[in-house]
């Protein structure tokens, strides 16, 4: 095959497209510039923007032995995911840039160049699995074997047609030790950088500062369920449901316990707060449903609500339009804007957008 | 004789077709270098193996002199055409302006290369850079060159003879003209028209040259300079090349530049003819693929070695993509060192739309190219523009 391999300058990525090409596949790696400043983006933050990042990339093409070029993405960047962040925080969500990114530039914007350019496949440092298990032997996307860093949930938006046109060769990978492992063994030079969770474009990793500046401040009220008025905030997007710490509230509750964000609501100005139990639901309702294969209320699933979250055993209630399951625990925290993942075992067969939480 | 360069990881020779960028070493050029680097010796010391060295560092700037029709004493080597420009903007500027306050000001050509833009910028605030727009044609405009130069405030012009990007080639005694009238000195970068465009050594006063674009090795250059222009040196060292260029004298580099410079201008005539022909079936060939192709300031002098086109709706990076993949080293005319393309500055102060910019090809001719290299990047030209064209419609 052709394969496109998308190429960040971290050690994942450079086995990744070492081992697509050790596999015989016709590789050509890209960078993707995604920064309308690179200079200015974090350094050593996850390994996508910046400068040492594109160099890195480029030395691991060269010592695997496949071309490498540098594709200027930041407008694609700018508009799909950075725009996208302000926006949802402004409307009173929690919005996942990381997974916005993955489904609009790793795959969307790098799928449709690689098809126009004659590739038939793109490949990836992601954990995660492609297999022939979907229905009537469709291509099926699975957890990755390393648990820990499986990154399904982040890939579930992709979709079906997209998975079929993916390669992710870390997903047999044990740990992450093993991939460190073969990069020096490969001597792809990229494997002692570290790991990062922050987010890119964010210089100096504080989120709400960033907000503040880019949004402006918008004061409003803090309330209790009932409406009473706790106190004040520069802003609904500096808070996330299921959020503790912050609320800048001087007084404790009447009851001593201690208070969450419940709900945020940017058309009022208002953000929601109070005890734990109210934050629970066994409902998960979302919107945009992206299914793998045909669903159909009463079949038994896992939910993933966040990245690094668990798999929370439930069952399908609604798959329509929306998607809704019924968990068999409450949970805390479904915060609107986030992103669902549905599993069978391992599997991922379906994912949708996160809707806020009924009353 | 002409090398046929190793294909990357095992392809089949590559097609060079980016002599703008760089020229393939000359034979000749490389033998003068290792015949020089094959023993020790200081130009400057003076012991038997220094005055060796000297020795051959002496042939090769009489050589080098003798190729120019200059005597020695104007010759002042660098690193290459960067450090040539700076030395010429810069150091010409500030000691013009030590000499007369009232001289605050350099004129630059909008579409020049950045050795030149750059250095004249970063005289501000002590001298004011002016840029010269061009029009449609990538022509200086000399009336709002003259207009600039009317405070008398001017001490120093620099335009490229022929532009890096467009093979536009200006017309440097005009712009002497105009520049001597109002007391500033000319300076033309003239590494992109070496080996094909007559060099007006003594229409201008100072003039940049540089190895690399003509088969000799990186890292040496010339300024041409008549030896009573005062400089302001950029670096400070042991006083070599009367203190406006200290460092080691490089003989092995110095042999290296005379030769290519030698072969470079006894071949020119012929050279442009047969590259010439070139580049017109390079054009036409184009033509023929994509109708709708732009060939880049069509009405303007162009050095015969540039084929640039505008391929309307191409994705450049996709295009350059498709025929690096079929063995050919193109370029889209300009790329930032980290390797990501942006709209050219060339192509804008030009009043090119960035759309059309992005679409932007250059193909640059040379020694060692052949007819063989035209005909299969036509070859290659057809499927790499559809499917760049495919890359574009995914943008915006």
């Amino acid at each position: 095959m052709k394969v496109l391999a998308a190429m960040s300058g971290g050690v994942d990525s450079a086995v990744a497209a070492a081992r697509a090409h050790e596999a015989g596949h016709d590789v050509v790696g890209v960078h993707m510039a995604l920064s309308k400043n690179r200079a200015e983006n974090r350094t050593g933050s996850r390994g996508c923007c910046t400068v040492e990042d594109a160099a890195d990339a480029r030395r691991a093409a060269e010592r695997i032995g496949i071309p490498f070029y540098v594709w200027d993405l930041s407008d694609d960047f700018h508009d799909l995911v950075v725009s996208d962040f302000l926006a949802e925080y402004a409307a009173g969500r929690t919005p996942n840039p990381c997974v916005r990114c993955n489904e609009h530039i790793k795959f969307a914007t790098l799928m449709e160049r690689a098809r126009a350019l004659g590739f038939d496949a793109v490949c990836t440092g992601h954990y995660a699995d492609v297999r022939a298990e979907g229905p009537d032997g469709a291509p099926s996307l699975h957890r990755a074997r390393n648990l820990p860093k499986d990154q399904s949930y982040v890939l579930a938006v992709m979709g079906p047609e997209a998975v079929s046109r993916a390669v992710f060769p870390l997903g047999a990978f044990e740990d992450k030790e093993a991939v460190r492992a073969e990069a020096r063994e490969r001597r792809l030079g990229v494997s002692t950088k570290p790991d990062s969770y922050d987010i890119c474009f964010i210089a100096d990793g504080d989120t709400r500062g960033f907000l503040e500046r880019s949004l402006g401040e918008a004061p409003g009220e803090v309330v209790d369920a009932d409406g009473t008025v706790l106190g004040t905030h520069r802003g609904t997007f500096g808070f996330t449901v299921g959020q503790r710490k912050g609320l800048g509230l001087d007084r404790p509750a009447a009851d001593g316990a201690p208070r969450y964000v419940l709900d945020v609501k940017p058309e009022t100005r208002q953000v929601v707060v109070g005890a734990a139990e109210l934050l629970s639901t066994t409902l998960l309702e979302a919107s945009a449903p992206i299914p793998f294969e045909p669903l159909a209320p009463g079949r038994e699933v896992s939910a993933q609500i966040r990245a690094h979250g668990e798999a929370l055993p439930g069952i399908i209630e609604r798959a329509d339009d929306m998607l809704s399951v019924r968990l068999s625990s409450p949970v805390r925290g479904v915060a609107p804007g986030q992103t669902l993942v549905l599993y069978d075992g391992d599997r991922v067969i379906a994912s949708a957008t996160l809707e806020r939480r009924a009353a | 004789m002409t090398p046929a360069s190793p294909g990357e990881h095992g392809t089949p020779p590559r097609v060079y077709i980016d002599h703008a960028a760089t020229a393939p070493l000359r034979p000749e050029a490389r033998d003068a270098f290792l015949d020089a680097s094959a023993f020790p010796g200081n130009p400057t010391s003076r012991h038997g193996s220094g005055r060796r060295a000297r020795g051959v560092l002496d042939d090769a700037l009489d050589s080098l002199a003798a190729s120019l029709d200059v005597p020695v004493s104007w010759l002042t080597l660098t690193s290459g055409g960067t450090e040539a420009d700076n030395l010429a903007v810069r150091g010409a500027a500030l000691a013009a302006q030590a000499a007369d306050p009232s001289r605050r000001a350099v004129a630059v050509c909008a579409t020049d290369h950045p050795a030149v833009l750059e250095t004249a910028r970063s005289l501000a605030p002590g001298i004011e850079s002016r840029e010269i727009p061009v029009d449609g044609d990538g022509l200086l405009d000399l009336e709002a060159l003259r207009e600039a130069l009317a405070p008398g405030d001017v001490s120093v012009v620099s335009v490229a003879l022929v532009n890096n990007e467009t093979g536009v080639v200006q017309d440097l005694a005009a712009v002497a003209e105009i520049a001597h009238a109002a007391g500033a000195l000319v300076h033309t970068d003239a590494v992109q028209a070496t080996s094909h465009v007559e060099l007006p050594v003594r229409t201008v006063d100072m003039l940049s040259l540089t190895g690399h674009k003509i088969g000799a090795p990186v890292g040496v250059g010339l300024l041409v300079v008549r030896p009573d222009i005062p400089f302001v040196a950029g670096l400070t060292g042991g006083g070599q090349q009367r203190g406006v260029r200290p460092g080691t004298l490089d003989a092995p580099q110095t042999a290296s530049l005379a030769a290519a410079l030698a072969r470079t201008l006894a071949d020119r005539e012929a050279e442009s003819a047969r590259l010439g022909e070139m580049a017109q079936r390079l054009r036409a060939g184009i033509r023929e693929i994509a109708p709708d192709a732009v060939l880049t300031a069509e009405a303007a002098p162009r050095s015969p070695h540039v084929v640039h086109v505008l391929l309307p709706g191409c994705d450049q990076d996709a295009l350059l993509l498709m025929l690096d993949q079929q063995g050919i080293d193109a370029s889209a005319g300009s790329a930032c060192s980290a390797g990501v393309t942006r709209a050219s500055h060339v192509l804008t102060a030009m009043g090119i739309e960035p759309d059309l910019a992005r679409g932007a090809l250059r193909l640059s001719l040379g020694w060692s190219s052949r007819v063989d290299d035209v005909d299969r990047v036509l070859a290659a030209l057809p499927e790499a523009i559809e499917r760049a064209r495919a890359v574009g419609a995914l943008v915006r």
